[in-house]
């Protein structure tokens, strides 16, 4: 348990000034971090709380790695920190895990950051057995995260990107769907990405009936089933993607409605930003 | 009436008559007014001077039999107490109150002392009872005040107890109960350690409680300090469940854990439109308000929606606490939604006084049906049941029903849904030799508040369903005394 301050260990600007990734020591919750599982933290005594996908786990080393896109304050002021740095306050492993077993062939999706969350997923699916096809997607080719870990470990890996640039030109959606066509034996598909991502994805597996899984990326607070901030709805049902998930049937998911409740505090969030952008001469 | 009131036979006859001298009523408490609090968090009310509070102190009749100490779940001492507060003896009412209740400062304020000590107190047969609370509440501030570092290192060789480290108790959650728990067992000698899911310490008294009922950094965090005095270690961002289990604490070299980790998770209306955008749980409102500090955004990065119609959803104090928060945050109107009538709201009468001075209006015999939104998902509308109490049930109320076909909207662009809250799966989920009954709440001895793994003991509101600070810390009292008991360090 957190006595021992999280100190970034190792700092990695895989796109700069865009996207990072951070490999943390906290031994407590490497020691128990599943695929799957997040965590929520704080930058600073006056930071608001918000959740990070554990991308990967060293529970030897006694590591998390977590990889995230400067998208607002919160994630820019994370930015500023450099090694040997710590985070105000790191809790975890939160969620429920991947529920992963052999069936056969699996596909996992990313996009975005996305793919680093989904790295972690696809690891546990090749460890139990499956036949694991990544398939990630970027706008172009200098902006795709994690090819050559996918590659160091999956049967297969997969590239499109939106400008031809590298790989298949388009998006991840039609290869899924090339290979949805001609391989039978796909058993489940994973996706992770931006929520339009997601929702394609779905689009494109639910003629076929396969088993579709989406991790959401809901706006949460506490992180363990307080409050209800991250409440989805799942077949009609109202689901806490902090305990319930965060990953759920992307079949069941309402989309549309997750899309906008992750706009809710738009307003806000820019003032803030922008606050912030002031004072650190940006 | 008032002729049969007094007998007056005495008088008939002709005989003399000792003349009774009339009860004084209590002695106010000075508050902030009403125009003035809404436009800031301060507390509202500001507590007695030395003066009122020896004055209040006074009026207490010393009873041999105090019935306020029976009606006071921790069994505070009260006589004792008030008779060291009317002497000027600030320090030894202090340490009165705290030989059973770990929190006076927080108890003073919060508690629902009107179906409590004061509930029973005998002056109530004549007129006001004692004003036990605010004098609990004095002597606390005013110790607290005072510096307890300098009190307590003042022969601290004396009160402050040896810690064994081989008695190594566990407490999973700090609020009240899982404090009282640590107080107790720190002061006789265990080596307590506190583990907490959130980063700041206190639970409800931190997300819960808004800072103008009970301030954090003046009230909340000096009574933890003092139990920091006490040796007692506190780890935050430590979920139980997921951070670590039961077996991880007993591994580690705990010889005891108490679970206190309330009931934190929220019901909803399940009406349609729940999810609109500016629909919240009282749970996210004051969470991100309270711990979030949101009221100070941008200078705290948590974010909140200031609606300017708001409408609140329930009739107990934390409908009270999320509708006087709207308010301060700059509503223009602010209304609590109740399917009954104002009396029969579980709030406590002060807090219900307060929200009306402040402006809030009760919307009674009012039942909501549906949230509508605009074509971004915002919340702009609610469309309510109008009400109306039937016959006697069997328990004498009249229970609400609707009347066919009444039904009203109203403009409201947030809405915060205060109707209870639910056992939170996250942990038990993760200890499945633990015993809960069908409505998820764990079970337990009551005599000893003991569950069913050996050692591991339970209480507050994961016993009971949300309940009041006080009750919590009972509970917290009588898992300690077995505690210390079988640790063999009660005295």
């Amino acid at each position: 348990m957190q006595q021992t301050p999280c100190t970034i260990v190792k700092k990695e600007r895989l796109i700069p000034g865009q996207t990072s990734k951070l490999v943390i020591s906290c031994p407590h919750i490497a020691k128990k971090a599943q695929p799957g599982n997040f965590v929520i933290l704080r930058v600073s005594a006056q930071g608001e709380r918000i959740p990070l996908t554990i991308a990967d786990a060293d529970p030897e080393a006694g590591t998390i790695t977590m990889v995230y896109l400067v998208m607002g304050k919160s994630t820019a002021h994370l930015e500023t920190l450099e090694e040997g740095d710590a985070l105000h306050d790191l809790c975890g492993p939160l969620g429920q895990a991947t529920h992963i077993e052999q069936v056969g062939t699996v596909i996992c999706v990313g996009g975005g950051t996305g793919i680093a969350a989904m790295h972690h997923i696809a690891k546990g699916h090749q460890r139990a057995g499956n036949h694991t096809v990544a398939i990630i997607g970027a706008r172009s080719k200098n902006l795709l995260l994690f090819e050559h870990e996918l590659k160091s470990f999956c049967d297969e890996v997969l590239i499109a990107t939106d400008d031809g640039s590298y790989g298949h030109k388009g998006f991840v959606t039609q290869v899924l769907e090339e290979r949805l066509k001609t391989d039978k034996t796909v058993k489940e598909v994973v996706a992770i990405g931006p929520v339009p991502m997601m929702e394609a994805v779905s689009k494109t597996t639910k003629p076929f009936g396969v088993k579709t899984t989406v991790s959401l990326n809901s706006i949460m607070v506490d992180g363990i089933g307080m409050c209800g901030a991250c409440r989805v709805s799942v077949g009609g049902q109202v689901k806490f993607a902090c305990v319930d998930g965060p990953e759920f049937d992307g079949h069941q998911v309402d989309f549309g409605e997750l899309r906008q409740r992750l706009a809710a505090f738009k307003p806000q969030e820019a003032l803030s930003f922008e606050a912030f952008k002031e004072r650190h001469g940006k | 009436m008032e002729a049969y009131r007094e007998c007056r036979c005495k008088a008939a006859e002709g005989k003399p008559v000792k003349k009774k001298k009339a009860l004084a009523p209590r002695v106010p408490m000075p508050h902030q007014a009403p125009a003035e609090r809404i436009k800031n968090f301060n507390e509202v009310a500001l507590g007695y001077t030395s003066q009122l509070a020896m004055e209040e102190a006074r009026r207490c009749l010393q009873c041999k039999k105090p019935a306020c100490v029976e009606g006071c779940p921790v069994e505070v001492p009260i006589p004792q107490f008030i008779a060291h507060l009317a002497a000027g003896r600030i320090e030894d009412a202090y340490k009165t109150i705290k030989t059973t209740n770990s929190l006076p400062a927080i108890c003073g304020r919060v508690c629902p002392q009107e179906v409590q000590c004061e509930g029973n107190c005998i002056l109530l047969k004549k007129g006001q009872p004692i004003a036990i609370g605010r004098l609990e509440r004095f002597v606390a501030d005013e110790y607290l005040h005072r510096d307890a570092c300098d009190l307590l290192a003042d022969g601290a060789k004396e009160t402050c107890p040896v810690i064994d480290p081989e008695k190594k108790v566990a407490c999973i959650g700090s609020g009240p109960s899982s404090l009282t728990v640590a107080g107790y067992l720190a002061s006789r000698g265990c080596k307590v350690t506190v583990f907490e899911a959130l980063h700041e310490l206190g639970g409800v008294l931190v997300y819960g409680i808004p800072e103008f009922r009970l301030p954090k950094n003046r009230i909340v965090h000096k009574e933890i300090h003092a139990l920091k005095q006490l040796q007692v270690e506190f780890k935050v961002n430590a979920v139980a469940g997921k951070t670590f289990t039961v077996q991880d604490l007993f591994a580690q070299g705990f010889k005891a854990v108490f679970i206190g980790v309330g009931a934190g998770l929220p019901r909803f209306l399940n009406i349609p439109g729940e999810n609109a955008i500016g629909v919240f749980s009282a749970n996210e409102y004051l969470t991100r308000v309270n711990l979030g500090r949101a009221y100070d955004f941008p200078n705290y990065d948590t974010p909140i929606i200031c609606g300017k119609h708001v409408t609140v959803y329930g009739g107990g104090n934390v409908a009270m606490d999320a509708a006087r928060t709207a308010l301060r945050l700059g509503a223009e109107s602010v209304r609590i939604v109740y399917r009954r009538t104002v009396d029969a709201m579980p709030a406590r009468h002060e807090e219900i006084e307060h929200a009306i001075e402040e402006g809030v209006i009760m919307e009674c015999l009012a039942a909501p049906l549906e949230f509508t939104c605009n074509e971004h998902g915002h919340l702009k509308a609610v469309r309510l049941q109008r009400m109306e109490l039937g016959e006697p049930d069997d328990s004498g109320r009249r229970s609400p029903r609707p009347i066919p076909g009444d039904t009203y909207e109203l403009e409201t662009d947030l809405a915060v849904i205060a109707v209870g809250t639910r056992s939170n799966p996250v942990m038990l989920d993760n200890e499945p030799l633990l015993t809960t009954n069908k409505w998820g709440y764990v079970q337990v001895d009551e005599a000893t508040c003991e569950t069913s793994i050996p050692n591991v003991f339970a209480g507050g509101d994961i016993v009971t369903g949300a309940a009041t600070v006080i009750l919590a810390a009972g509970a917290g009292r009588t898992a300690a005394k077995e505690m210390a008991r079988r640790l063999g360090v009660d005295s």
